[in-house]
This record gives structure tokens, sequence and C-alpha cells, in this order.
């Protein structure tokens, strides 16, 4: 494996700079297209309007205004969340947090990574648990009872949906023989299928049933449309979002839309062969012989592939209705994590068997 | 605990006390969940008082009057024209629906009748009506549940409806057309051709709605077997409209009853539904809606050549007497008690509108559910809060 | 249901999915409103313009409103006589003629009652103003609605001609 392209010959600051703005630019990047692409005009399609039109062309601009309107609001906290302002204040940012924890192990080419942890998707899983924290908080300190009740459903729903996730990223491993999503990378694009190399092996084909089960959690692991109970506009008046106003507010926003892109990106390196494409077009055979370019044009390919799965995750969010809580509980024990426990098996038998 | 009233007090008390049982052995503490007044899914103002526990409801009350307007009592200071205005105003959605009783009514006091070419344009203006508020409580369904993508397919297809209802009568929420012995004006050429192309349009949002709610495993899930109202239920609260049917009721009105107005002279089906769950009350308005369309088109092909308007004086004087007209209006049941002491206005009006007596099985029907469901099963009563609070 | 089902979700994706084709196809079915303007029909109730020469003010108008929008003022002038050598006609001449759009609510019975065809509404509707007060349109604006009033449809066949009351 190469010398970590920032990490090799550049000063201290230099690099810290190149991570902080590649992070921001990971974070807020897929989240602004996914917001004005998907958010504004998929759905205004879908529901035969044109949505945005007048803030620049197209109304591509129609996300500066909204921020700067939300920044321009008064931050409020509610008289009875005073006490403990302090918390209340945190809560969104623990959340957005945890987005900037889970894009610190994507690889976004051959070079072009924050760090590479041997560990990576464990890690990813693990901090990816820590907007439950930052949610429940705001459920709580918000002092309001829909508010409440949405963050303890919101802890429900994402730890119960943590298990098949989890379980579904086990199939992967196994095949792959290593928790290094780089490595995942390069075992997906140097694979082959019954001998032939065109397109690698990309796990969708082999870990279809674990992919659909990932896809599935990152739903409701996002809480979106038809696991949105904890927002729940309808019900629950947006929940633990409920009593957030400017600022705030917006971070939880930018943080829904962030992490919709961060999951899908892992959801893409996980089973699409993230940023590479098959070696064999090109004639490489490990990750030292990977040509330059792909440093550059590996992150194009990671985003597009992010945006056709999170292209699936609004489609189905624009047009289903919502679960019940119960039975959003009911599918992930009794439907998800079987099948997962199943695939898990599976996997294992035919990794030792071929 | 404010605003309550006093046997709303003393059945709080009562479901307390029961909590307080309930909470020694279990060690819980049950929570007072305010839906309403303002909350994105009461359409208004209505408020249901709930007691929790856990996301289970103990206890339900719905607490209306937060947009009470006064209606019965400001008839009495008004001529019969301006009521027929201000009735327009009661359940907004299918505003043509209101008048027609009230002016049925008044015209039984005076004795006259409408010619048969006005009692057939009342008829397609109160069925494009009826298709304008159940097509926008179909879209709505899709909110309370969840799928925001209904309600927009919805507001698309209500407005040409809209359109129609405007370009007849000259109001798109409020036509005021109706007058007693006939109708203001008569239609305006091209309206029979369009009423037909938009028939067919909504048709088509029928099936879209059918395909996009109706048959997602999810919506049948959260709605199927969700606040099921029994038969008995139902009647001895006095629901009507399509909460009844759904219940299995035959009841019609618009079939039952002999009024001068042209259903008698259509042929369509009145939908039930044997379940009483939500699913069956949503699955019958959208029945309804396709009903309604071919009732309109049938009425388009015969609609007889004639005056519009009987021959009445200028100025209307109704003469002493009561009298009692109802019609199934698109939330039910909706009728006028109007008495009249030979004024050029009503002496006093009585209105019974058919949300205010659907939303009464409301405590009944919310014990034992959870909160979700809540906002399912009113979703699914259907009603409109200028219906509820007059 | 003897044909294979389809999962209702997936039908449910087919709907917005072909929505979504449909309107990068044809366009949207919503107006983009500042730039492009649907003409309402020619009878909506759009905004109420006066013909002063044929206000009598009778106050007929004032009375039938139902939340008593319309203010009216008016005194008695001689006007000459029509015929030479006749006695000057007393006229009714219009001091003021308010109407308030703020309380209006457009249910068209002043319109109606008007026995001296004074009246008429006009389809117009671009007349929002941000403080409240200037809702209340006077003597002079009502008339200039005037021009926007559009001749009455035709009618549907079967219809009844009536004559101009």
């Amino acid at each position: 494996m190469n010398a970590v392209l920032l990490a090799s010959d550049l000063p201290y600051w230099l690099q810290s700079i190149f991570r902080v703005v590649g992070g921001l630019v990971a974070v807020l990047l897929p989240a602004g297209t996914v917001v004005y692409l998907f958010l504004f005009k998929m759905l205004s399609f879908m529901q035969s309007r044109l949505g945005p039109m007048e803030a620049g062309p197209y109304g591509s601009f129609q996300l500066f205004a909204e921020v700067g309107k939300w920044l321009q609001k008064e931050d409020i906290v509610p008289a009875n969340a005073q006490p403990e302002a302090r918390i209340f204040k945190m809560a969104p940012l623990i959340v957005l947090a945890s987005t900037f924890l889970l894009v610190v192990v994507v690889p976004f080419g051959p070079d072009a990574l924050f760090t590479d942890f041997e560990t990576g998707i464990f890690y990813a899983l693990a901090v990816s648990s820590i907007s439950v924290l930052g949610i429940l908080i705001a459920g709580w300190a918000s002092a309001n009872k829909y508010s409440l009740l949405g963050g303890l459903r919101a802890a429900g729903q994402l730890v119960a949906y943590e298990l098949p996730m989890v379980l579904a990223v086990v199939g992967v491993v196994i095949q792959a023989g290593t928790m290094n999503l780089q490595q995942i990378v390069v075992a997906q694009n140097t694979g082959s299928m019954f001998g032939w190399d065109g397109i690698g092996n990309p796990y969708v084909l082999t870990q279809f049933v674990a992919f659909i089960i990932f896809m599935i959690s990152v739903q409701a692991e996002l809480s979106q449309t038809p696991f949105d109970m904890p927002i729940a506009e309808s019900e629950l008046v947006s929940g633990y979002m409920t009593e957030y106003s400017g600022f705030r507010f917006l971070i939880f926003f930018i943080g829904e839309f962030a992490t919709a892109g961060v999951f899908a990106m892992i959801a893409s390196i996980l089973f699409l062969g993230g940023w590479g494409v098959p070696f064999a077009w090109f004639g490489w055979t490990t990750i030292d012989s990977v040509d330059n370019w792909m440093n550059f044009a590996g992150p194009l390919i990671l985003f597009a592939k992010m945006m056709a799965l999170v292209f699936f995750i609004m489609w189905i969010r624009f047009s289903s209705p919502r679960l019940r809580e119960d039975q959003l509980q009911r599918f992930a024990w009794k439907v998800l994590i079987p099948i997962s426990l199943v695939n898990i098996m599976l996997t294992a038998v035919l990794k030792v068997a071929f | 605990m404010t605003m309550l009233g006093d046997r709303q007090q003393l059945a709080y008390i009562a479901s307390q006390a029961a909590d307080a049982r309930v909470n020694v052995e279990l060690e819980t503490e049950g929570m007072t969940l305010n839906i309403g007044p303002q909350h994105p899914a009461t359409h208004g103002t209505l408020r249901i008082i709930a007691r929790l526990d856990g996301e289970q409801v103990v206890w339900a009350e719905p607490s209306a009057g937060y947009m009470h307007r006064g209606y019965e009592k400001l008839t009495e200071v008004r001529t019969f024209p301006q009521v027929t205005a201000l009735v327009n105003r009661i359940d907004w959605l299918g505003s043509f629906a209101n008048e027609v009783p009230f002016i049925l009514a008044a015209e039984k006091l005076m004795g006259v009748e409408a010619p048969s070419r006005a009692q057939h344009i009342r008829t397609i203006l109160f069925e494009l009506s009826r298709i304008a508020n159940v097509s926008l409580f179909l879209g709505d369904l899709g909110v309370q549940l969840g799928a925001i993508t209904p309600v927009f397919f919805a507001f698309r297809d209500r407005e040409y409806v809209l359109n129609l209802i405007e370009g007849a009568t000259g109001g798109r929420f409020h036509p005021n057309f109706d007058r007693i012995g006939g109708l203001k004006d008569d239609l305006p050429a091209g309206f029979i051709d369009e009423t037909r192309v938009v028939m067919k349009k909504l048709r088509t949002f029928c099936d879209q709605i059918e395909d996009l709610l109706f048959g997602n495993e999810i919506f049948q899930s959260r709605t199927r077997g969700i606040g099921v109202i029994p038969k008995d239920v139902a009647l001895s609260y006095g629901l009507s409209g399509a909460n009844l049917r759904a219940s299995g009721v035959d009841w019609d009105l618009r079939r039952d009853q002999d009024i001068p107005m042209a259903w008698n002279k259509t042929d369509f089906k009145v939908i039930t539904h044997p379940d009483g769950d939500s699913f069956a009350r949503c699955w019958v308005r959208l029945q309804e809606v396709r009903e309604s369309t071919k009732i309109v088109d049938q009425l388009l092909d015969t609609i007889p050549a004639g005056p519009v308007m009987a021959k009445v004086p200028k100025i209307i004087k109704v003469p002493e007497g009561e009298a009692w007209v109802s019609t199934e209006n698109p939330l039910g049941e909706m009728g006028y008690y109007v008495v009249s002491q030979g004024d050029q206005g009503p002496f006093r009006v009585k209105i019974r509108s058919a949300s205010f007596n659907n939303i009464s099985i409301v405590p009944w029907l919310l014990k034992g559910v959870y909160v979700p469901d809540i906002i399912t099963i009113l979703a699914s009563l259907y009603f409109i809060l200028g219906d509820i609070d007059r | 249901m003897a044909k294979p089902k389809v999962p209702g979700m997936f039908k449910g994706l087919g709907v917005t999915f072909a929505t979504l084709l449909a309107t990068a196809k044809n366009g949207a079915d919503t107006v983009q409103y500042p730039h492009e303007k649907e003409t309402p029909p020619i009878r909506a109730r759009g905004v109420i313009a006066l013909h002063e020469d044929n206000c009598t003010s009778c106050m007929l108008c004032a009375r039938s409103c139902p939340d008593w929008c319309i203010y009216i003022e008016g005194h008695k002038e001689l006007a000459p006589p029509r015929r030479a050598g006749g006695a000057p006609r007393k006229v009714n001449k219009l001091d003021r003629f308010d109407i308030d759009y703020a309380l209006c609510m457009y249910c068209g019975i002043c319109v109606e009652v008007c026995p001296f065809d004074a009246l008429f509404w006009s389809p117009e509707y671009e007349y929002s103003e941000p403080r409240i007060a200037d809702l209340l349109h006077d003597k002079a604006k009502l008339g200039e609605w005037m021009q926007t009033v559009p001749e009455a449809p035709e009618l549907e066949a079967g219809a009844e001609k009536k004559g101009k009351k």
C-alpha cells in the first residue's frame, strides 16, 4: 500500500487544512447536491410541479437562500428547556459530529483518504450510532412531549436497525476477508466471477440479500419514510426537531442529508465497488499499480454511485406512507435479523467451500 | 387542564383514578398529550386531549369550539340570500353542497320547486363539490400517514374541478350560486364538454391514488383493523355518510330520500364495506369519488332545456312555518331545520352538520390505540373543522 | 386478483416515476405565477366595479351586504330639466362609495340586487396591498375597474334566453 497522499510529504499544518477542507467538502457537497437534486427537484417533478425556480438558474441557489434564512432566525430555547440550555444547544452538533466521524473512514481513491483503518467498517458502524445520543438528548432536553416521544422512538428505531445493518455487513466482511474499507474496494475490483473479471466482483451480486437489508436499515437509520416515525410531522410535529429553530434546525437538516450521502457512500463501497473501476480494464493488479489519476476520478465515481443509491432512498421516501412504531420493530426483529443471520451462515459456508 | 367542561373534567378525573390503580402495580406514570388546537394533523383547530400510558391512549376526548363562528345566531339577523352566502363557509371544501339543503328547506316552506334544469345543474354542482372535497381527503390521507406525494396529486386534480365550479358560478370555494326557486344563472357555454374531460382526469386520479396509497402494503397495515366501528356502535353514535357506509350500513340519502334533486334520475351504486375499519372508510370514499364522476357524466347527458329559475318575487319573504331538509353531503348527512315567521330572514336555523356527529365517536374509538393510530383514525373519520364548530 | 400480483409498493413507485417522466417531458401542471398567469373565467368574482353614472345611491347594496362592507354617502342635487320649461329634476349625487375588500366576502349579493346596473363583477384579482387599510377602494378606484369588466359569457345549450332586466 502506498504512503497515504495527505500524510506523506506535506507539513503537518497543511495536511490538517487539507483534511478539514476535504472533510467539509465530503460532507456538505453530497448534502447540498442531495437536497437540491432530490429534495427540491425530483420531489417536485414527481408531484408534477417544478420546485424552486427563482433563486439562480432553475432555482439552484435556493439552498443558499434557505441557509441564509435559517442563519438569520433567532436561536430559541424554550422556557422549560432553559435549565438545560447547554445540553439543548449541544444536541444537533452531536448529530452532525457523527456524520463527520463517519466520513473519516470513507476512501475516495487509491490514495485519497483521510485515514486507513484496519477496522474501518467496524468503526463506521460504531460512530454512526453516536447520532442516536444527539437525537435522544434533543428529544429529552426540548421539554416537549412530542419531542420526547420522537426522541424515544428514534432511539428505539436506530438501535433496532443497527443490528440488521451490522449483520448485513458481516456477510461482506466474511467474503472480503477484511474490515478495511479500502481493501474491501480492492477485493471487489480485483475479484472475478467464475474466472471472468470483466466487471470485477461487486458484492451487490453475491451479497444481494445483504445489500437489500443494508439499504432498508440505512433507510431506517436515516429515518426516511417509511421509517420516519421519529420525525413524523403529521403525528409528532417533527418529533425531536420540534423546538429547534434557525441555525440548530439547519444543523439537523444538514445532518440528515449529509448522513444520507455518507451512508450511501459506505453502501456503494461495500456493495458496488466504491471508487474503483474493475482493475482488469486497465491492467492493474494491486492497489499499488493503480494510476494516479484515479485519485481524481475515484471521488467522481464514488459520487455517482452514491447519487444512484440516494435516488432509491429518496424515491422510496417520496412514494410510501410511514409504518407504525411497533410494526417497524417487528419488521426489524422478526424479518430482517433472521434473514441476515441466514445470509451470514450461507456466506460463511460458501466461503469455506470455495 | 384548562378549558375543560364539567363533563370532560369528571371523565378526566375518572380516567386518572383508573390510571392510578394501574400505576400502583406497574409503577408507570401517565402523560397527557394535547393533540391540537395547533397540530398539523387536525385540519384546523380541533383539540384532542389524550391521556397516554406509554404510547397507548387510556382516555381521549375531543374538545371542539376553537373556531366557533356562531352560524346559527348569525342566520337570525340575515336575509335568506345572505344566509346562503354564509352557509357556504360551513364545510369549506364542499361549499356548494352546504347551500343546497338550506335552499331546499326554504323552498319547501315557500312551496316552490326549482325547474328541472336547475335541479340537474344543482345536482351536477353538488357532485362536483363532493369530488373536490373527497379528492382532497384522499391526498390528505397520505400526508397524515407520512406519504407526501398524494396530496399534491389531490391538489392538482381538485384544481380542475374548482376551475369548473368557478367557471359556472364565479366562486372557486364559495359559489353562492343557489337561489330560492332555482339558480343564479345558467351554465356558461362549454361547461358540459369541459366537465366530461375533467371527469376522465378524476378517474385517472383515483387510479393513481389507488396504486400509490391503497395498494401499498404499508398503508394497508396501518389502516386495516385500526379503529373498527361495528354497525350498531356506528348507528348509536349517529355517524353518517361514508363513515356509516364503511361499517356496512346501506344508507344513502341521495337514494333513500325523495327531494327535488336529480339523483333519482341517475343510476349509481351505494358503496358499502363490511369491515368498519379505517381502510374501509378510506376505500368507501375513494369509490364514491368514482361513482360521483359517473353520476356527473350521466347528468350531463340528460340535462333538460328550460329555465333555471322559477317564478319567485324579487324580495323573498318566506311564509311562517318550519321545515327540515337534509342531504347526503361529502362528509355525511347535513341538514337545516329552518323556522320562519314570515320575515325576509329565518327566525331560527338549526344546522345539523355531519362532522360534529362524526367526531362524537372519537372518545370511544381512541381508547386503547397507539399515538400514530390516533392520526390514522382521525384522518379516516374525515372531518372539516368548520363543519364541527360552525 | 388472478393476474400476477405486483406488490403495492412497487406500483406506487411506478406512479411517482411516471409522473417524474411526464413532468420532465410535458412540463409541470403548475403555473409559474408572476411570469405566467392563468386567465380566470369570465364569471370569476375578482373585484367589484362601479359604473358611477348609473348609481342612484339607493343603498340597496349597502343594506343587503352580509358583512356591511359598502359605505355610501350621497346628497340630492337639482339637475337641469329634461325638457325645456320643465321643473328641475332632483337627482341623487354620489359623494362616497367605498367597498372595504378586507371585509368583503365576495358573495355577489350587491351586484345582484343593484336595480340600476351600477355594479359589475370583474375577474381582476391582483390588487393586494401591504397595508390592510389600502384595501378600502373608493369611488374613483372602483370606477377604474369598469375597464376590466368582460361581456357576460355565452350560455350552454338548452338555456332559456332571458332578456336583460
